[in-house]
């Protein structure tokens, strides 16, 4: 909401000279957030200019300058009263047109502490002053090129006068951000008086007029709500004033317009800049409908099943039934969308001299559902919206009358006609509290009377009910702008606010001993720092994908990673699915690394990934402030697909640099398998590898990590294919698991293993098999074969050559075997030693070599 | 050599006289310090000490001597050889000292060459300081709840007294999920996690909820669609804003020193009421509390001495009903703010992008803590 200073010092006593950063920080304390402050900020010489004529010149840059000269009235003007000359970079006017000129020595708001404009050397020429736009000097940033005072309604303005007072630029005006509890503050009067809260300036409130009885011969209306939403009727308040002889389509005042324009508004015509501006001096939304082109009675009723509209915005629309609409003809014709926006048929235009004004007062929830049904916010609809001040709708239009008697011809030649005033509002039942409650709630020992002054100073009435233990109860009736005001909470916040957030104690309080972090969050952040300390960087990657990725990647038609769910409203339609697991987006992430100039990278993530198990379930639309069943809340957590957190790491270039001290070592298949492993080890739990086909890895470097058989993940290349697909580096490696099945398997407590002291022995065997057998599988049968004796298993080296015969490989091991309570003799050795060697050519072929 | 002199006849050995001995021993002894280095020395200990020496020869004439002059030349001889090998001993001990310390200069290295064999690794500095978030409140024994980023909505909306039809669930710009009669959001807001801390906790609780969140926002400098939040939320018995207060204020001092001040300003939240904004006083420039206020030019408060941190207040009793728990008999506060944010003033982070692009230089500068 933006608030022109002098508009609002019409309601509430400003101080003297009052800034507008000073009111803008007083508004805060009381919860209007400042947006910002506008105007002001300009200091002279500014001066209505017209371009005498000008010459474009193309420059090396590219761009077109005019040398324009401009007159700029005889006190001004250069010796001789000849024009001045000035350099301007917009294109948007001719010559004849009647500029804003800002001369040396002027200062303008374009940056923090003013600018000051002087006579400078630029593009071969003296610029000897500057051409304005709205935005340098602070008129906001929505106009193109400078500014044509004939556009802003100047075309009268005189070469050489005052620009700052013709327009208006001393002023200033307040941005402020209303949250959406608070509709009566999008509205000077709710600013001002939101304003008199915070200092206690005296308010003086601009709704308070006369307003004339309705009468039975008032323009007929009928409020007919058929389908009262959560039994609240669309409308409860009509309020209908005619105007007859008015020039409606001619110029609001200058004045009214330069307000409309500082609080973001265009002025367009008398009748709409009257009810634009009661609507932001109130609060209070307004509708000029031409008379002529009504038929009574107005009926305000639902709207039926294939009944169209064209807005104002020129949009035919469909109405849905839900939709409130003001109709005449008795209800046939359908004029507007109540609230919302009116419709072109019934639209004041050129010819119009006779107006129906419409003050109404209606449903918030009503507006809300019509406007966001019809993607349609507009001024009236933000404000119903967030409530409208049911008391204002018949001064709201005395007001708009009486401002178009006084600009649209005055009392001799308008006439108003009866008024119509169908009211039929339900009064709201009193608010009962416990005078406590503030205190209960905010910590400060508030008395009762401090409670009732502060409930009082916002225009609650406040009854007390003396008798009753403590403080006492007391019965409020919350004002007619505040129907955000409904329990007690509600209240409690208003006296806590009026009294200062500030006065609040700051006390610890001391919760309950804890646990702790819970395993699973201690073993992640294990991981985490392991995976870091092992030399690969964390990064976060957006959970947005493509729907082609599986393609690139090569997922199998019935992969489960090809089940994703989909957005409705995705930031981008090219990526409207979340993330099944996390390879996609981190690869992409990697991709960028490398475009950024990187070669030897290795990244990691831990995040969720979204697994729906099934087509998407329904989480029930359940009522606000009741606790769902247990039945209910099953459903609700069923509804939610199961979300489990992956790590995934990717490596590319080289894992160990190239340098002085030798050759550098890429980074391959092993890395991930590695990486992958140290994940398990991290949290004390052994993950099994084992050889498998599965996209999008290399069908022959892909390693399979399972926990007892079940699958957990996968390590090892990426396929050729995907890399040259995804524009990444050869050979670049990769490995996903699912952290929350690895985490779920380290949980408990892990039993010791005693540290033998006794000597160890060492045995070295070279075992000979078919090169298809896995090594894995080969040391496992060695590790089984063993036996408890044997403490470790290490492959040391891997040989295939002419010493072997064709399709044969050497796999050497060296065992360690150790006793937790003897020195084992040579015999023992040599049993375990053979043992283990039987198990493995017994499963495996194995063949110890000569 | 002689021959046993086995009858005993007194003669003469020329090679055991004292002088010629004594003449040995001095020859010995200006070869070994001769000796220039521990090969040099080998030498000399083979032509002095060894087998062939002339004292060791000398030593097998003892044989010769008559059984009562054997005693004598025999000691005569042994403490010959006996300096000798002394001498041998020490003049080893400091060659071999000076090679020692030969060795350890020819070995010296250039210790400034690039020691980056190692890959350097680093975690995401919006992980770190989740964390670190996380340990301020456990070490208050708060705990640390969490929940899906893929919501329903009334976990994410309804739950928190966020009407259907009222404004400020439409000025969430929340994420939908397709179709969206599925009723799931992506969440809006780490503050699902309260109805479900409470829902599965019951009271009392305290817990903190760092955690993902999404809303539609395009990225740029200042704004990312997927942000980090982090959520406190206490309900129990007696619980006052002055406890909220408290317990931000303890957060903000143990976040950016003890010197740290925190403002409130109303505002209006569905999920809370009261309801407040707090700002962090700055605490780059003097801030609000320095003697001549902040400075005009800082870049982190832009001049008024305030950074806008998060919200806060007590939580509304629809919210306890909608979590069974009864608002007569508890209160509770809530409180939160973006991580994005906190980062950024805190370490003067410029471009939002930065963070969420994935470059492993941004995550490299920080290392492993904040």
């Amino acid at each position: 909401m933006r608030v022109p200073l002098p508009w609002m010092g019409e309601y509430v006593a400003l101080p003297d000279g009052a800034r507008g950063a000073e009111v803008a920080a007083a508004l805060v304390t009381v919860g209007l957030e400042e947006e910002g402050v506008h105007g002001g900020g300009v200091a002279g010489p500014l001066v209505v200019g017209r371009v005498v004529e000008f010459v474009d010149e193309p420059q090396k840059n590219g761009k077109v300058i005019r040398w324009c000269q401009v007159d700029v009235g005889a006190e001004h003007n250069g010796v001789g009263g000849s024009p001045r000359g000035i350099v301007c970079g917009a294109h948007n006017f001719v010559s004849g047109d009647l500029v804003v000129v800002s001369l040396p020595g002027a200062v303008l708001p374009v940056v923090p502490g003013g600018f000051t404009i002087t006579a400078r050397k630029t593009y071969g020429h003296v610029s000897d002053g500057m051409i304005c736009s709205a935005a340098e000097l602070g008129l906001g940033a929505d106009h193109d090129g400078i500014i044509r005072l004939v556009e802003w309604g100047h075309a009268d303005a005189q070469v050489g006068s005052d620009a700052i007072a013709l327009l208006g630029l001393g002023e200033e005006t307040i941005e402020v951000n209303v949250t959406p509890d608070r509709g009566y503050a999008l509205s000077v009067r709710g600013v001002a008086r939101e304003y008199s809260h915070a200092t206690g300036a005296v308010f003086t409130d601009p709704a308070l007029i006369d307003v004339p009885k309705p009468e039975d011969d008032g323009f007929p209306v009928q409020l007919s709500d058929q389908a009262p939403i959560r039994g609240v009727a669309g409308c409860d308040r009509y309020v209908a004033r005619i105007v007859r002889g008015v020039n409606a389509s001619g110029p609001s005042p200058a004045w009214m317009q330069r307000r409309l324009e500082q609080a973001g508004m265009r002025a367009i015509s008398l009748a709409v800049d009257v009810t634009n501006y009661v609507m932001l001096a109130l609060g209070q939304p307004l509708h000029a409908f031409d008379l002529d082109r009504l038929a009574a009675p107005i009926v305000v009723r639902r709207a039926r099943l294939g009944e169209r509209l064209t807005t104002l915005d020129d949009v035919d629309r469909l109405l849905d039934a839900e939709d409130l609409l003001i109709t005449d003809t008795g209800g046939e014709r359908v004029l507007a969308l109540a609230g919302v926006m009116g419709g072109e048929s019934s639209e004041v235009n050129a010819a119009t001299t006779d107006v129906l004004i419409e003050a109404a007062h209606f449903d918030a929830i009503t507006v809300a559902r019509t406007a966001r049904r019809h993607k349609l916010s507009t001024e009236a609809s933000k404000r119903f919206e967030r409530g409208v001040d049911h008391e204002l709708a018949d001064r709201a239009a005395e007001l708009a009358v009486r401002l178009l008697v006084e600009y649209g011809g005055g009392a001799d030649h308008v006439v108003t006609g009866p008024a119509t005033d169908a009211d039929e509002r339900v009064a709201q039942p009193p608010i009962e509290m416990d005078a406590a409650l503030p205190a209960r709630i905010v910590g400060v020992d508030y008395t009762t009377q401090d409670v009732v002054t502060g409930l009082e100073t916002i225009g609650c009435r406040v009854d007390r009910v003396s008798d009753g233990p403590g403080a006492g109860t007391v019965i409020v009736t919350p004002p007619s702008w505040r129907p955000d005001l409904r329990r007690g909470v509600d209240l409690a916040e208003e006296v806590a606010r009026l009294r200062g957030y500030a006065a609040i104690p700051s006390v610890l309080p001391i919760a309950p001993p804890g646990r702790g972090l819970s395993h699973a969050q201690r073993a992640r952040r294990s991981v985490a720092r392991a995976l870091a300390e092992h030399g690969l960087v964390e990064v976060l990657t957006y959970p947005f994908v493509a729907p082609e990725v599986d393609d690139l990647f090569g997922l199998p038609a019935d992969d489960a990673r090809r089940r994703a769910v989909r957005l409705a409203n995705p930031l981008s339609d090219e990526q409207p699915l979340l993330r099944t697991w996390l390879l996609p987006t981190l690869l992409d992430a990697l991709r960028r690394n490398v475009s950024r100039g990187s070669t030897d990278l290795a990244l990691f993530e831990i995040g969720m990934v979204t697994r729906p198990d099934g087509p998407l379930g329904v989480a029930p639309r359940l009522p606000l402030a009741v606790r769902p069943s247990e039945e209910e809340l099953s459903t609700l957590r069923g509804a939610v697909p199961p979300q489990p957190r992956h790590v995934a790491v990717v490596l590319t270039g080289q894992r160990g640099l190239a340098g002085w001290s030798g050759a550098g070592r890429p980074a391959d298949w092993a890395d991930g398998v590695e990486s992958a492993l140290l994940v398990g080890r991290t949290v004390g739990v052994e993950l099994g590898v084992s050889a498998d086909v599965h996209a999008p890895w290399h069908p022959g470097r892909c390693a399979r990590l399972a926990l007892a058989g079940v699958t957990v993940g996968h390590a090892g290349e990426l396929h050729p294919t995907v890399l040259t697909a995804l524009g990444l580096p050869p050979r670049t490696c990769a490995a996903e698991l699912d952290l929350d099945a690895v985490i779920a398997a380290s949980s408990g407590i892990r039993r010791a293993v005693p540290v033998s002291t006794f000597p160890v022995a060492k045995e070295d065997v070279a075992l000979v098999v078919d090169a298809a057998v896995p090594a894995g599988e080969v040391a496992a049968a060695l590790r089984e074969g063993g036996g408890e004796l044997l403490e470790s298993v290490r492959l040391f080296d891997v040989y295939v050559g002419p010493q072997l015969p064709d399709g044969k490989k050497s796999l050497a091991f060296s065992l360690r075997m150790r006793a937790p309570d003897r020195t084992l003799t040579s015999a023992e050795t040599a049993r375990v030693r053979d043992a283990a060697v039987a198990l493995a050519a017994e499963r495996h072929g194995a063949v110890l070599r000569g | 050599m002689s021959a046993p002199n086995t009858k005993f006849d007194p003669v003469e050995v020329a090679a055991l006289a004292e002088p010629e001995i004594a003449r040995q021993v001095q020859d010995a002894l200006s070869a070994i310090a001769g000796a220039g280095d521990l090969d040099a020395l080998k030498q000399v200990r083979l032509a002095v000490a060894g087998d062939r020496s002339p004292l060791a020869l000398a030593n097998r004439e003892i044989g010769a001597l008559p059984p009562s002059a054997r005693k004598d030349a025999g000691q005569r001889v042994g403490a010959a050889r006996g300096e000798v090998a002394r001498a041998l001993a020490a003049r080893q001990q400091v060659l071999e000292a000076e090679r020692d310390a030969r060795v350890l200069v020819e070995e010296a290295v250039d210790v400034t060459l690039p020691v980056d064999r190692t890959p350097r690794g680093a975690r995401h500095p919006l992980e770190l300081i989740a964390e670190r978030i996380a340990d301020v409140f456990v070490a208050m024994g708060w705990e640390v709840a969490e929940g899906p980023e893929l919501e329903a909505e009334w976990f994410n909306f309804d739950a928190l007294n966020f009407d259907p039809d009222h404004p400020a669930r439409q000025m969430q710009d929340t994420f939908f999920v397709d179709p969206p009669s599925s009723g799931l959001v992506l969440r809006t807001h780490t503050s699902p996690v309260q109805a479900r801390a409470l829902l599965e906790r019951g009271v009392p609780v305290y817990v903190c909820v760092p955690g993902k969140t999404f809303r539609t926002d395009e990225l740029d400098a200042t704004h990312t669609p997927v942000f980090h939040q982090v959520e406190g939320l206490a309900v129990d018995e007696g619980l006052t804003m002055a406890h909220l207060r408290g317990t931000l204020d303890h957060f903000a001092r143990a976040m950016f020193g003890p010197a740290a001040v925190t403002r409130w300003r109303p505002s209006f939240f569905p999920f809370t009421e009261p309801s407040a904004e707090f700002d962090l006083g700055c605490f780059v420039c003097p801030g609000p509390t320095g003697p001549d206020g902040p400075d005009p030019a800082c870049r982190t408060c832009g001049g008024t001495g305030w950074i806008e941190w998060g919200g806060c207040g007590m939580v509304n009793p629809n919210v306890l009903l909608a979590c069974g728990v009864d608002p007569d008999r508890y209160t509770g506060f809530a409180f939160g703010m973006g991580l994005e944010r906190t980062l950024m003033f805190r370490h003067g982070i410029a471009d939002m992008r930065d963070m969420v692009e994935g470059d492993a230089r941004f995550s490299l500068h920080y290392g492993m803590d904040l």
